[in-house]
């Protein structure tokens, strides 16, 4: 290191060199300061005008659970472009959120979610002058326990969580379909095609209280005397259950059924219609609802507390709580419309599929998930050590 | 060396189980992936039932948005994380090579660090900072979310190892004696460097940028975590895709990759091919 | 060259300068590195501390170890053992498998080992994730090898999300990362030992136990700590194979930081895994070092310390086991 060095100090004065060197250290911070986006603060709702937005709307809602050629059409309405990506468990959604690291337009929480992000402060009240189709939404979702006053949401789908199988089990079963071809070893040995349950904490906790025979309302709120005793059973029922189970999966239990990869499958109403629909499984495979009862929920969209683009999610809501669309919406998902003005716009054999919209003395024994306050990490920690 | 095989003193027997043997693990590991280039020019619908040749997947792949969206976000990712990692790890490699500073053997030691750690382990530390980082901005006015500029700073920060490795790895085999015969000819030290230290290290260079171009295109766990909406990167949604089960389209996606690696495999074979022969010019210069 | 009488002076000036260069070199990695690697590192370490919150959040007050103490969880520890022993059976069924494979592709003439060389390179290269769904939709119910098996009257099998599911996932991916250093050790072998031994010991076995295998030991180290280690942390093929059922380390950190909630279990798992693989690797450097030099040590690191992915490829294993094929560099 002589000669070629001896050339360059003679070439460059200290002086310049370090500049060099805090030139490429500000370089590289530039870089971070690079990092896309720059966004004015999120405009209050007040000013929002019907189907006016302020910029692309980022869309995080569940998976299989829009129809794209609805997006087109709203951008085609409003100009306004949508960025559309999925989750596959409240959950997921929650924790996006609340980490701040990607921000979100408008989010899909389900009843209990809701909630729970209303009571963290993680929403945005809702400026209902800009959305005038939210008069569509029926009286029964009007003012639900998860958000009394109306304030954070407008009801998007709901359904029911039930179980999914063969007409072959149902028949063993006796024709009535029970928890039991989950939980109890030998029931479940009438099912020898394998068996799937949901990825989803509240779900799976919920069906095994079912099957244990407790109310989920009062387990999760904590009005039974002990109610973490309750939780706990349930969570070594699932761990007792794992082993029995073929996989977890919140996103394709529908098409797994139909495709014989396995024959009982925990899972939600409208995914199951939807595959029996495609398969053309009507024959084959059928949705039910346990006799020990079993949940039934519904999903909301709502805005996060640090959303961009406030008008284009306003926008998006309005456009989706429209008659027409909501039909649409429900003739695509094959989930229940809270859109009353919508019905006579869904298909008719959706309305008459007792899977989708159950009767009255099968809606009796249904609950919601209520929000589980400080029990919701007991619960979460049941699902993710049955699955260890 | 001749060109018959090595005498391993092994018996007829063994030596031809031998034979059979490397048969079934090359097998192994062609079928999975002949099966399915096969199955991707399916005609029919039901990816289990042969119903003809055809490229219509391919079509339906290449006319679905969100995959062509995907397949523009890894391309401007790869190109621009290798761009700016070559350089940065070129630099490097030759500042560890050749020169003695302060904090050379820090930066010796984590230079590896991103390299040997789990992919799993990356992905959740920089998650972890660029939420953090945001937030410090933020209290600052401007607002920042995870899009593909995030993307690229990650793949950044583990592509300069690699390049680094690789160019440090050819400088190791470099004769410093060119520079100095260079250098007597009275040739400045830039001339020195542009005409006799980087072309020779030029295929270390190459192939240090292939790597790290495979490496971005490949990414799959660090992209999945450091990615947000608009910036899904082809694996993060091949992945997605996969787990919602098997679709002729991801046949002909999964095919579309197949080709891009084996592209860079023999672009990497072509490079090696060079780095023989410029090393025989070096010895004739 | 005639030394000038300033020449003392010089050299220090020009050693000065040589820092002065090197730093100015290395600058733009070293920030980079330090913003992009090691103030992440450090917050992870700090997330680990951190409290979990009875909603789940995470809250970077009220520094606590309830993380590390819940790592001793019974749980958690038989994700451990889990992944440390599929891990295990992954390596040891590499190593059974690529060895005579190496063996064989090494002791071909020349110009058929480079092309033999070239096809194990090519799954090398290809992209993980898409290797990973060509045995997914392989081994599907009712994937071609299912249908086959049916039309050949065996009748269809169910073998996706099982185990065995994800050890053959598994060796499939890792498999090369086996062969490519046991094929440069072999490759490396001075094979008139082997000779020698066999007029020795009179028995093929014998002689391959007592002088082939302690040559090649070098190779089997290195390829067992690049197979183990990002098997140990490996994401994908559990997911994709295993129905995410069969839970492991790393999966199981991936969770923490989505919908189970419970960031610093999952920070303080990933500063534990980190602190493992430095250990893996600083064990491997020290027993591989042995029989190579100091030189050759930094031409070597490429090819050991590949980096934990399922995906991706390695040029410079490629490179080096190319690089061996030739007669050796003077340098080397």
């Amino acid at each position: 290191m002589t000669a070629s060095t001896q050339t360059l100090v003679r070439r460059q004065s200290p002086r310049r060199r370090r500049l060099v060197v805090l030139a490429a250290a500000v370089a590289a911070l530039a870089m971070l300061a690079a990092a896309c986006g720059e966004d004015e603060d999120a405009s209050a709702a007040s000013d929002c005008e019907p189907g006016v937005g302020d910029g692309d709307l980022v869309f995080y809602n569940w998976v299989d659970y829009m129809d794209e050629d609805l997006l087109t059409k709203f951008t085609a309405e409003t100009g306004i472009n949508v960025q559309y990506t999925t989750y596959e468990s409240n959950e997921e959604m929650l924790e996006k959120v609340e980490e701040e690291a990607a921000i979100y337009d408008l989010v899909v929480p389900s009843d209990y979610m809701l909630a729970t992000m209303r009571f963290d402060d993680l929403l945005l009240e809702l400026n209902y002058d800009a959305i005038p189709n939210a008069a569509n939404i029926g009286d029964e979702f009007q003012n639900p326990p998860f958000d009394p006053e109306h304030k954070y949401h407008v009801a998007f789908q709901w359904g029911t969580t039930g179980i999914g199988m063969t007409y072959d089990v149902l028949e063993e079963l006796g024709g009535e379909s029970t928890w039991a071809v989950i939980f109890d070893p030998e029931v479940a040995a009438l099912a020898p095609g394998g068996i799937s349950m949901l990825d989803d904490a509240p779900e799976t906790v919920s069906a095994a209280l079912k099957y244990l025979g407790y109310s989920i309302a009062d387990v999760f709120s904590g009005e039974y005397e002990d109610s973490e005793g309750a939780i706990r059973e349930a969570g070594d029922l699932l761990r007792a259950t794992n082993a029995r189970l073929v996989k977890y999966d919140s996103a394709t239990y529908g098409d797994d059924l139909v495709n014989g990869e396995v024959d009982v499958s925990h899972g939600w109403s409208g995914g199951f219609a939807l595959s029996i629909d495609n398969a053309d499984a009507y024959d084959t495979h059928v949705y039910t609802i346990p006799k020990e009862g079993a949940v039934r929920w519904v999903d909301t969209m709502a805005i996060p507390h640090n959303a961009n683009n406030v008008c284009s999610a306003h926008a998006m809501i309005n456009f989706l709580t429209d008659a027409q669309n909501g039909a649409q919406l429900t003739n695509w998902t094959f989930y229940g419309s809270p859109n009353a003005a919508a019905t006579p716009f869904v298909d008719a054999e959706i309305l008459g599929d007792p899977g989708i919209y159950p009767p009255p003395e099968v809606t009796e024994r249904l609950e919601l998930i209520p929000q589980a306050g400080e029990r919701q990490v007991l619960i979460q920690d049941q699902h993710s050590r049955a699955k260890s | 060396m001749s060109e018959a095989a090595v005498e391993t003193g092994l018996g007829q027997r063994t030596r031809r189980g031998m034979a059979v043997w490397a048969g079934a693990v090359f097998a192994f590991l062609y079928v999975p992936i002949i099966v399915l280039v096969i199955f991707s020019f399916n005609a029919s619908s039901q990816v289990n039932i042969w119903g003809g040749f055809s490229v219509s997947w391919y079509g339906e792949a290449l006319r679905n948005d969100a995959i062509t969206s995907a397949i523009r976000v890894s391309l401007i990712v790869a190109a621009a994380s290798t761009a700016v990692s070559v350089v940065i790890g070129t630099a490097l490699a030759l500042a560890l090579h050749r020169h003695r500073f302060r904090g050379r053997r820090a930066l010796d030691g984590t230079v590896y660090l991103p390299i040997v750690i789990p992919d799993i382990t990356m992905a959740v530390m920089l998650l972890v900072f660029f939420a953090e980082a945001f937030k410090l901005i933020d209290s600052f006015g401007p607002r920042y979310t995870l899009g593909i500029t995030t993307v690229t700073l990650s793949h950044v920060a583990f592509n300069i190892s690699f390049v680094c490795v690789v160019v440090r790895a050819r400088l190791d085999q470099f004769d410093r004696t060119l520079e100095e015969a260079a250098r007597d000819l009275y040739a400045t030290a830039w001339q020195t460097f542009r005409r006799v230290t980087l072309p020779l290290i030029m295929p270390g260079i190459a192939a240090g940028g292939l790597l790290a171009l495979t490496l971005s295109l490949d990414d799959l766990v660090i992209s999945a975590f450091v990615s947000g909406p608009g910036s899904t990167t082809l694996p993060v949604y091949v992945f997605g895709s996969i787990r919602r089960g098997v679709t002729p389209e991801l046949n002909a996606i999964s095919t579309l990759m197949l080709a891009a690696s084996m592209t860079i495999v023999l672009a990497a074979l072509a490079v090696q091919r060079r780095r023989a022969s410029s090393s025989q010019q070096a010895q004739i210069l | 060259m005639p030394r000038s009488p300033e020449a003392r002076g010089g050299e220090e000036a020009a050693a000065r300068a040589g820092r002065r260069q090197g730093m100015l070199l290395a600058a733009p990695a070293a920030v980079y590195l330090l913003i992009f690697f090691v103030v992440p590192l450090g917050l992870i370490t700090v997330y680990s501390f951190a409290t979990r919150t009875v909603t789940g959040r995470t809250s970077l007050s009220d520094w606590n170890i309830d993380a590390y103490r819940s790592v001793g969880d019974e749980i958690v520890v038989g994700i451990i053992w889990r992944s440390g022993w599929l891990a295990t059976l992954t390596t040891a069924l590499c190593l059974v498998i690529g060895y005579p494979f190496a063996y064989y592709i090494a002791t071909r003439p020349r110009s058929l080992r480079a092309i033999l060389l070239v096809l194990v390179m090519i799954p090398f290269w290809t992209n993980g994730l898409v290797r990973v769904y060509a045995i997914r939709f392989l081994l599907g119910s009712n994937g071609p090898a299912s249908t086959l098996s049916e039309s050949l009257g065996f009748g269809a099998f169910r073998i996706l999300f099982t185990p065995t599911a994800v050890t053959i996932g598994m060796v499939y991916t890792f498999l090369t990362f086996m062969v490519l250093p046991l094929y440069v050790a072999l490759e490396r072998m001075d094979w008139r030992l082997a000779e020698a031994a066999r007029d020795l010991y009179a028995n093929g076995a014998k002689a391959f136990w007592k002088v082939t295998l302690p040559l090649t030991r070098s190779g089997i180290v290195a390829g067992c700590v690049l197979v183990f280690v990002p098997s140990f942390g490996s994401y994908v093929v559990p997911d994709i194979l295993g129905g995410a059922k069969t839970l492991l380390v790393g999966s199981y950190i991936a969770q923490q930081f989505s919908d189970a909630r419970n960031r610093p279990l999952g920070a303080a798992l990933s500063v534990l895994l980190i602190v493992a693989m430095l250990i893996a690797v600083a064990l491997n450097q020290r027993s591989g070092s042995g029989a190579e030099n100091s030189d050759d040590a930094g031409s070597d690191r490429p090819r050991r310390r590949r980096r934990g992915a399922d995906t991706d490829a390695d040029s410079s294993s490629g490179s080096e086991a190319e690089t061996r094929t030739e007669p050796a560099p003077a340098g080397l």
